[in-house]
């Protein structure tokens, strides 16, 4: 049995800040990731970030991912396991990790559960077929292994996740034949989705995919208008030739850990579907289990990070670390996130977090 | 079909490496996963699923929803858009559920 003070769950950009935190106020971590790499999906991320300095704005995701890991894999008080996978979170706070075809066990004081999100999948007839892919991979493909996806893609999503990776095939040469939006209004940054207009790509809002064609793989595909009351709109059908539907339709929440290990949880829509309760400090209703990241409830990679600092700091301080400057510190953090929830943009969030509150 | 220039990325590439895809000879570059070699190469049929046979490719490129399952080696059920491509490797097309060696 192997013992540490806190254990992260998760090297993307919420656990590495988590992990950090927690180790600058002397804390001892173990970092578990799953990928051979750290960042999470920071490294695909090949478009430059908005927001404050604080949260690396200017600086492209990939950039980010180094960034946050680079200090992480030289900190004496920080181990990181990568390629490594967390099975299961115990009664007895017992944490079994499968590391080099074997089987460990870990008994950490704290636990930090920073597992991400995972991409949504959008009902229609054919969904299933090859050519049918989630934006995340298509990034994962285009801009981490340097293959392109197709020749010509359906994007079904006005987000931002859908207008960026829009662009991001642009920018690999690969045409976009539509952007279609179900909703009446962009829901991703205006800027964003002028580049693409700009570019010559149709952004179609308003409109739903109705079906995917093609036998062994996707060799087109039925979109279609919608009314005010997201009926089909009788005659608006139109086929597009594409060899790649690519959807752009929510992140939710990776919550298998948490469910296995019993943390209290609901069903808030605005976060992604089903999050885990949680208190000012991050903390679960399993004691010494806190969260950060898309797992709590999906943000933007800023918002992670934050919160992985949060949840660092107030780790790491339930242990006793950082008598004088934990309180300050979590102080700032808080109003980080503040910040960074508070436009319009935040609207959606706030509400949902005032459901989770325990 | 493969990214030959790209305005940010630069792609560093392991060695060219051989490999068989259902006994036909390919190529891809070792250390990247096995469905981007199978990808860049024009095969997007991955498999078939188990009930209704219809086909199946990748689908999250990450590991998380078990949608390009492949025999690799006689091994069933590996994730390719995760498993790194090796030089001689015999990658198959899944059938069904596949059979533990």
């Amino acid at each position: 049995m192997i013992t540490t003070e806190i254990l992260v769950i998760g090297g993307g950009p919420a656990g590495l800040k988590a992990a950090a935190a927690a180790a600058e106020l002397g804390a001892r971590v173990i970092l578990v990731e799953e990928s051979d790499w750290l960042g999470g999906q920071l490294v695909k991320q090949t478009h430059k970030f908005f927001g404050s300095k604080e949260q690396y704005a200017s600086h492209r995701g990939i950039d980010i991912a180094k960034i946050l890991s680079q200090p992480l894999m030289e900190h004496e008080l920080v181990t990181v396991w990568s390629s490594s996978s967390v099975l299961g979170i115990y009664e007895d706070g017992v944490v079994t990790v499968q590391r080099e075809e074997k089987h460990i066990k870990i008994k950490p004081r704290k636990i930090i559960v920073a597992t991400g999100a995972s991409e949504k999948v959008l009902p229609f007839p054919n969904n299933d077929l090859p050519g049918v892919y989630g934006a995340g991979a298509v990034q994962t493909l285009m801009n981490m292994h340097g293959v392109l996806p197709g020749k010509k893609v359906l994007m079904v999503g006005a987000g931002n996740i859908g207008i960026i990776v829009s662009y991001q095939l642009l920018q690999a040469g690969v045409e976009v034949v539509a952007i279609i939006d179900g909703a009446p209004k962009i829901g991703g940054y205006l800027v964003h989705a002028s580049k693409v207009r700009r570019a010559g790509v149709p952004i179609l809002t308003g409109h739903s995919i109705k079906e995917a064609l093609g036998k062994d793989c996707v060799t087109g595909a039925i979109i279609q208008q919608l009314d005010d009351n997201w009926q089909p709109v009788e005659g608006s059908q139109q086929e597009l030739e594409v060899d790649v539907i690519c959807l752009a339709v929510g992140l939710t929440p990776l919550t298998d850990l948490l469910w296995q290990a019993g943390v209290e949880m609901a069903f808030v829509p605005e976060l992604g579907g089903y999050v885990p309760l949680r208190d000012g400090s991050l903390e679960t209703s399993y004691p010494g289990l806190y969260i950060a990241g898309d797992v709590a409830g999906v943000e933007e990679a800023s918002a992670a990070m934050v919160e992985g600092k949060l949840a660092g700091y107030e780790a790491a301080k339930s242990l006793g670390y950082g008598k004088e400057r934990a309180g300050e510190l979590i102080e700032q953090a808080q109003k980080e996130l503040e910040a960074l929830r508070g436009g319009p943009m935040g609207e959606k969030i706030r509400q949902g977090l005032k459901r989770l509150a325990r | 079909m493969r990214i030959e220039e790209h305005p940010i990325v630069q792609f560093e590439k392991g060695h060219l490496v051989k490999f068989t895809f259902d006994g036909k000879e390919l190529e891809g570059y070792e250390g990247e996963p096995i469905a981007a070699a199978l990808h860049a190469a024009g095969i997007k049929v991955l498999g078939h699923s188990p009930r209704l046979h219809r086909p199946r490719g990748f689908y999250c490129a990450i590991g998380n929803c078990s949608s390009c399952l492949m025999v690799v080696n006689g091994e069933p059920n590996v994730r390719v858009c995760v498993e790194k491509l090796q030089a001689g490797m015999a990658v198959e097309t899944q059938v069904g559920r596949g059979i533990l060696p």
